[in-house]
């Protein structure tokens, strides 16, 4: 069966880029026998397409620069995002551990007298969170379960699964957006981890476990590009890491406590 | 991480074609293209999985080259977006009334909308939607551009000049 509906001006564009049904190339072919004007059109179309092509067609034979080949970039990438986790808190961290070669949750709480309350317990959850961080923020095509743009679906599975209410901090005010979260396994019970990323592509992760009901004061630990700081407040034990220098790390993690605390205070509901 | 480089490196040829057609300078193209793939390894997980990864590769490309435009607008004279994305390029024509004209001269002078959905059509074999998704118009606006530009393209192949540019008295 021939197509009937009149010739456009979309056909004879469709005939240039050989974008027609068969049949419908068969209409618009016996269109043209009688409309010279418009065959004329069409093959100085095809001839300008064609010489468009053999014009640009040696820069896609050439081969690739290796600058641009995949894994360079990654390669490439991965260096600046460890470069931007070793500032100046590296120096100051290390100094800090007396020059201790790598890192470990429990030589920092070994160092930090008076910590009853974020005892070897607390060192597994940073150890394991520090874990989490490392597997995941550098984590290309599955970086996240849930995507941050399902942040209520998100937000409500993981509570489920804490069976506690959780939230996922906003960290917009520190330039940080939601990429979204994923369940963990954890020393008595799954563990939830949210990510985030700034403009340029530098991760941070928040893990956050139940726990103790002791609070303690947010401690500062560092290693292999990663700074973290940890505290335990309201049966959660938090753990915020990123390659980030220790001053603004702070700042994130006084955030995170902030909206955790602020709307306790205020009667609000989590 | 080979899945990652064997999905994207078989459109980056394509990609250095179509960024060479707009910027016509092997380095610059060459930045572009390295913009376009390091912000689509940090995207990586946005990506629509059902959607045409070449289209949104080369949607990629092609903002990251108006964002250089505005940023070049920008430092230099006021001019609206508007008027930089519609002016012709500066490059001269050559000298019309003899021998075969070049296709690159003519599509210099056209708007960057035209130029490229002629390049992502004519050069890059896109589908009409996929041309769409790149340029972020209906479809209807891709066939109105396409004839508009082709238009412009017949007659500076026939006359040296692109219909709808007046000649300077």
């Amino acid at each position: 069966m021939t197509d009937e509906r009149p010739i456009g001006e979309d056909d004879l564009h469709a005939l240039v880029d050989g974008r027609l049904t068969p049949d419908r190339q068969a209409v618009v072919d016996a269109y043209l026998r009688g409309d010279p004007g418009a065959r004329e059109r069409v093959e100085a179309d095809r001839a300008g397409r064609d010489a468009l092509r053999d014009r640009l067609a040696f820069k896609a034979r050439e081969p690739l620069p290796s600058r641009l080949r995949v894994a360079t970039l990654l390669a490439e990438r991965r260096r600046r995002l460890r470069r931007a986790a070793t500032g100046v808190a590296a120096g100051v961290a290390l100094t800090l551990l007396g020059g201790a070669a790598g890192w470990s949750a429990h030589a920092w709480l070994a160092g930090t007298p008076g910590s009853r309350a974020g005892g070897p317990e607390m060192a597994a959850v940073v150890a394991n969170a520090l874990r989490a961080h490392r597997t995941y923020a550098v984590e290309i095509a599955h970086p996240v379960e849930v995507p941050g743009s399902q942040e209520a679906h998100l937000v409500q599975w993981l509570s489920k699964r804490l069976g506690r209410p959780l939230r996922a901090p906003d960290l917009q005010g520190s330039g940080y957006r939601l990429v979204g979260g994923r369940l963990l396994p954890a020393g008595s019970g799954p563990a939830a981890q949210f990510m985030y990323e700034d403009p340029a592509g530098a991760r941070l992760t928040v893990y956050v476990e139940t726990g103790t009901a002791a609070e303690t004061a947010f401690r500062f630990a560092q290693g292999e590009g990663v700074s973290a700081f940890s505290w335990i407040e309201d049966g959660f034990s938090y753990v915020v890491a990123g390659g980030l220098a220790r001053d603004p790390l702070l700042a994130v993690a006084e955030a995170i406590y902030r909206q955790n605390v602020e709307p306790r205070r205020g009667q609000a509901p989590l | 991480m080979s899945e990652l480089a064997a999905l994207l490196e078989p459109h980056i040829p394509a990609l250095r074609r179509y960024a060479w057609a707009l910027l016509r300078d092997d380095a610059a193209a060459d930045d572009l293209v390295q913009d376009c793939l390091e912000r689509a390894i940090a995207r990586w997980h946005l990506r629509r999985r059902d959607g045409s990864l070449k289209a949104w590769l080369f949607t990629i490309q092609r903002n990251l080259f108006l964002n250089g435009l505005r940023q070049r607008t920008r430092r230099g004279a006021h001019l609206g977006l508007d008027a930089l994305e519609n002016a012709p390029s500066d490059e001269p024509p050559p000298d019309g009334g003899m021998g075969a004209r070049d296709v690159l001269a003519g599509l210099a002078l056209l708007p960057e909308e035209q130029r490229s959905v002629l390049l992502l059509v004519g050069v890059e074999d896109m589908s009409y939607g996929e041309a769409a998704e790149v340029l972020g118009i209906p479809v209807g606006t891709v066939m109105s551009r396409l004839s508009r530009a082709r238009e412009r393209m017949r007659a500076y192949l026939d006359t040296g000049r692109p219909a709808g540019l007046r000649r300077v008295k």
